[in-house]
């Protein structure tokens, strides 16, 4: 029996069109808009001016505050405008366009690809450069990873939680980053143990990814069992923090804790090798893999792209020029993306997927009736009720949300998916969790 | 004695035994009440709209009795008069406050602000906020779902299905300003409320610049400040490319409303322009918007 | 970009097999064997009682949706024809059409559009509108054609047949012989539907058939139909220890009167069930003994339709009470 979570849990079909594509590297766009605000906590603070000329890896905006993120320049050239942008969502955000000249890295970045596998650095200093790279959880998430790292005094770490499950319906990028990069990642990972100071690390990986298992395995064995890797049932939502502790440690997070709370830290597969290539190779974060897909593109692909190009041009790039009827783009995986309103949206630190569905493939049906089946309370990997939160929230009876621990919910679409009657029960809860959360955190402020 | 008279016999019996210990009961936990409360809440509309800030008409009431001033409780769906009856029944002395009415400033009308995309999902204003800017270009405006249609007690809001915006029936707003908070854009406000319903105000909230407001939406305020220059009491300031008219200094004069390039000033209720240029800049401008609007209408 | 977007909250993607219409059309699908064999033994006159039945609950429901309630017409998500075809396989063969016409305007008229339509009705609208026929036309309800011979020839006798379940009565009560009884049910014909019964009761096999289907089509869950079998077994089993001249085997109580057609098919309806495993369990363990003590104690010879509408009143409570197992849960010092 393979390992997984311990409640609930759907099985959408893979639908991974792109995992046998190869990763490519994306030509260098004509201009960058990079946003300041690509993190979980406070925009970053932009220190270029219109008019000054920046290299590639060159510290464009700084972390304001600990909960931040510093944000290098992902081309070498002239700063345009700093500025605002309309994102994906339609509402307007701090930004810094670049006009790109030439491909000009600043100094002591190591872009060739020798493998470096000592690190000497002392736990503290790991941190501290994970922080100055502006490294990010890029699962999608994009919470700080020096955040993480920074074990809060009073708790331990004892395990290292590598997540490669990519448990989302058509995204490949984790996949094939496990495959090509996987050495590279395995290194990040134990740099990562390290500044945690915990010994053992695990790679939980779904297996419907037996090839990226198999690589994974034999590089682990140099490592005297100190790098698990663990082959995990393919159900979603595994990827979520909490649901990938259960699988891999069976330790379940208690109500309202952090995954600390149990001795875990989890840190995403692409996390891993930015860690490795920020450490080892002095390469900030300024460029990921995500994965461009959906059944109407021409060519679903894995690409390497450099954040702040406009997420149009990937699109035209995989064939989307041909596709005929009304769409929706997805930044993200189809269970727990965001969709767009506007496509010129920039690549970010967070973009794992950029997936094309037909309207067939994803309208919605018509609200119907709950006919009380029960279909949601089974699949919701938190064993809550979102029939119930769902109509409460839609009432605004938030105080009876609260008391069915709405807070609990990870949004992760299980009760969406499942309703027979189309009900948007996910819509409902989202907007009931916020307001609790409101609720809570103002009761507690008191 | 038979069967009928045992029977009456020990319901009686059973009857003065339980009005004995209902009696004994009420005495024993009765709670002292201030009568007037119940006074002061027979005179309070009754409404439990919640416009004053408390639960309910009783939690107003309570609070009109027990505080010695009260010139920071007011009633909206009373108004004047009412807490004129209150503050003469308790001897204290109650706010003065002007009528008011919700206003909506929003006139992205579906010709106005076309539609750039289709959302799918819960009908309902707070969960499309809560995720991105709205159906149409501008971020700002009204999202349509009548989350303040649905917050109204009184009735009166409405949706016009041919603009999908929400209007207000002067004679039913009550100000109690719970379609206010209802909006997850904030684009109601409560206003002074002038004879006969007439207003002035400016019907938008874009505060994009004057070019990026105008191509999402042609009603936009583009923040030219043609308005504020011809006011004459002060009482247009433009902030953030968005005039705003204080309705407390407006004297409703008009002279902006002609102004305005993009017709974001509104006035309504007022009797037709005795000037002879006025009407006629107005009318064909109106005349072929209805027509515009009506059109696609028959096509779908 | 030329094309339209569209915007939605996530998730993009929904189950296609979990729709209202899906999962009522394979109830219908899973009802069919027992109708098969039903029609094979009882003759056509089956199939022409469980249309009628099925075309007056659709009417019923469009009349009342469109004339009274308002909205959007409700026929397509097929819950009618669910209802209609178990209110048919409750009712005995020679029932007057019109005794099925008013049992449909009580299950779908009283039972579920008062109370708003699906979704909305807190008790099984084919076993209220069985109960009312039952308590309103004891005769015609209780009257059941002999069946004789091989199923091949399919006879049936025009006199009533005492039911397996009204032997087993006598049996408890002294009248009858326990060994009388047992000489007159065999248990192969009972598992094949070779019995006096309700239309749609008589197969054992053909019910469990359908059950495999649902199962197979994750339609229900097997909780519900196994602990109700199994309550009643255990209890009957008890039963039979205890007094064997008066009470029969507890296989028997299985495969005789409506236990399966029940637990299958009436005691899983999603809207009248309760949402939690553990509340299934419960209520299925109600009706298990419920059913077992109006067969063994009742006046009436079988039980399992009040014992579902009774623990159908319990829903609401179970509901409230027995919650799902919450991931991480702590058990938090009350303040």
């Amino acid at each position: 029996m393979l390992k997984t979570f311990p409640i609930g849990g759907i099985h959408p079909p893979g639908n991974k069109l792109s995992a046998d594509k190869a990763i490519e590297r994306f030509a260098l766009p004509e201009t960058v808009v990079i946003p300041l605000s690509q993190h979980i906590g406070a925009p970053a603070v932009a220190c270029v001016a219109k008019g000054d000329k920046v290299l590639a890896g060159q510290l464009i905006a700084k972390a304001d505050g600990f909960v931040s993120s510093n944000i290098h320049s992902s081309v070498s050239g002239t700063v345009k405008a700093v500025d605002t942008y309309v994102n994906a969502q339609g509402l307007r955000r701090p930004a810094i366009t670049i006009t790109v000249e030439g491909d000009e890295w600043v100094e002591g970045v190591d872009l060739s690809d020798e493998l470096i596998e000592e690190c000497n650095l002392e736990p503290k200093e790991i941190i501290a450069k994970v922080a100055e790279a502006g490294i990010v959880g890029m699962g999608g998430a994009t919470f700080p990873a020096h955040v993480k790292l920074s074990v809060p005094p009073g708790c331990k770490a004892e395990c290292l939680i590598i997540n490669g499950v990519e448990c989302e319906p058509f995204l490949t990028a984790d996949h094939r980053l496990m495959l090509e990069k996987g050495a590279e990642m395995l290194i990040g990972a134990r740099i990562i143990a390290k500044a945690l100071g915990v010994n053992k690390t695990y790679v939980g990986v779904e297996n419907n990814k037996p090839d990226a298992i198999a690589h994974l395995k034999k590089l682990a064995a140099k490592y005297n069992g100190e790098v698990e890797i663990v082959p995990l049932k393919v159900q979603y939502p595994q990827g979520g923090e909490k649901q990938l502790i259960a699988a891999v440690t069976g330790r379940q997070v208690p109500s309202k804790g952090l995954p600390i709370a149990v001795g875990a830290v989890v840190q995403n597969a692409g996390t891993a090798f930015a860690v490795y290539e920020a450490v080892q190779k002095n390469k900030p974060l300024v460029e990921r893999v995500i994965t461009v897909t959906g059944k109407a593109l021409s060519e679903p692909k894995n690409l390497l792209v450099r954040i702040g190009t406009p997420m149009q041009s990937l699109l035209e790039y995989c064939g989307i020029d041909s596709v005929e009827g009304t769409l929706k783009i997805v930044g993200g995986g189809p269970m727990m993306g965001r969709s767009m309103c506007n496509p010129e949206e920039s690549m970010m630190k967070g973009s794992s997927g950029l997936l094309v569905l037909t309207e067939p493939e994803t309208k919605r049906g018509e609200e119907a009736e709950c006919i009380r089946c029960g279909k949601c309370v089974e699949a919701c990997p938190m064993g809550l009720e979102p029939y119930l939160m769902g109509r409460v929230s839609k009432i605004k009876n938030f105080e009876m949300a609260e008391q069915h621990y709405i807070y609990d919910c990870i949004e992760c679409g299980c009760c969406t998916y499942s309703c027979p009657a189309y009900l948007p029960l996910l819509d409902w809860l989202k907007l009931g969790k916020a307001e609790v959360m409101k609720i809570m955190r103002a009761r507690t402020s008191k | 004695m038979g069967v009928l008279g045992y029977t009456i016999l020990t319901l009686a019996v059973l009857g003065i035994v339980a009005a004995a210990v209902l009696y004994f009961v009420a005495s024993k936990f009765r709670v002292e009440e201030d009568p007037r409360i119940d006074d002061v809440e027979k005179m309070l509309p009754g409404a439990n709209c919640g416009g004053c800030g408390f639960a309910g008409c009783r939690g107003m009431a309570d609070a009109l009795v027990k505080r010695d001033d009260i010139s920071a409780l007011y009633c909206p769906v009373g108004g004047a008069e009412c807490m004129k009856g209150i503050s003469e029944y308790l001897g204290k002395v109650a706010a003065e406050r002007q009528p008011m009415v919700a206003v909506v400033r929003c006139n992205g009308t579906c010709e106005n602000r076309p539609k750039t995309n289709t959302f799918d999902g819960a009908k309902s204003c707070a969960v499309i906020a809560a995720l991105y800017a709205g159906e149409t270009g501008c971020s700002f405006g009204c999202l349509g779902c009548g989350d303040c249609v649905a917050a109204c007690e009184f009735g009166a809001l409405s949706m016009n299905p041919e603009t999908g915006l929400p209007e207000v029936d002067i004679d039913k707003c009550t100000a109690c300003g719970k379609c206010v908070s209802a909006c997850p854009k904030g684009i109601i406000e409560l206003r002074k409320k002038w004879p006969k319903g007439r207003m002035v105000y400016v019907s938008c909230m874009n505060k994009d610049k004057g070019a990026v407001a105008r191509k999402s939406c042609t009603a936009a305020c583009i923040g030219c400040m043609k308005c504020q220059k011809v006011c004459e009491f002060g009482a247009i300031e433009v902030a953030n490319n968005l005039a705003f008219i204080d309705s407390n200094k407006c004297k409703l004069c008009r002279k902006c409303v002609e102004q305005c390039p993009t017709g974001a000033i509104v006035e309504k209720n007022f009797p037709p322009r005795k000037v002879v240029t006025a009407p006629k800049e107005e009318a064909p401008k109106a005349a072929p918007k209805a027509e515009v609007s009506a059109e696609p209408k028959q096509e779908a | 970009m030329k094309n339209k977007l569209i915007v939605s909250l996530a998730p993009h993607l929904h189950n296609p097999n979990n729709t209202t219409a899906k999962m009522m059309f394979n109830v219908v699908i899973a009802l069919m064997p027992a109708l098969i064999v039903s029609s094979m033994i009882y003759g056509w006159r089956v199939l022409f009682v469980s249309l009628f039945s099925v075309a007056c609950c659709l009417l019923f429901e469009w009349f009342i949706k469109k004339y009274m309630l308002g909205g959007k017409p409700t026929l397509c998500d097929g819950s009618a024809v669910v209802t209609g075809l178990l209110l048919a396989f409750n009712l005995p063969l020679n029932i007057p059409l019109w005794m099925v016409a008013v049992g449909a305007l009580v299950a779908i008229g009283v039972a579920k559009m008062t109370f708003g339509g699906l979704g909305k009705n807190p008790f099984n609208p084919a076993l209220v509108g069985r109960v009312f026929l039952l308590v309103a036309f004891p005769v015609a309800m209780t009257t059941f054609p002999e069946v004789t011979g091989a199923v091949a020839g399919g006879t049936t006798d025009a006199l009533s047949g005492a039911t397996p379940l009204a032997m087993m009565k006598m049996a408890a009560k002294g009248d009858v012989p326990m060994t009388e009884v047992l000489s007159r049910l065999e248990m192969q014909s009972l598992f094949m539907g070779i019995k006096s019964g309700s239309m749609g009761e008589i197969s054992a096999i053909a019910l469990l058939l359908g059950f495999a289907w649902l199962l197979y089509k994750r339609v229900i869950k097997w909780h519900i139909p196994v602990v109700v079998l199994g309550t009643m077994f255990v209890i009957g089993g008890v039963a039979h220890l205890l007094a064997p001249e008066s009470f029969i085997q507890p296989l028997y109580h299985i495969l005789t009167g409506g236990a399966i057609l029940g637990a299958v098919y009436m005691a899983t309806d999603y809207v009248t069930s309760p949402m939690t495993v553990k509340g299934s369990v419960i209520y299925a363990i109600g009706i298990g003994a419920i059913t077992m003590a109006i067969r063994m104690k009742g006046a009436y010879p079988e039980g399992m339709s009040f014992a579902i509408l009774i623990m159908n009143s319990f829903v609401p409570l179970i509901d409230k009470y027995i919650l799902p197992k919450r991931f991480g849960a702590v058990k938090e010092a009350k303040k």
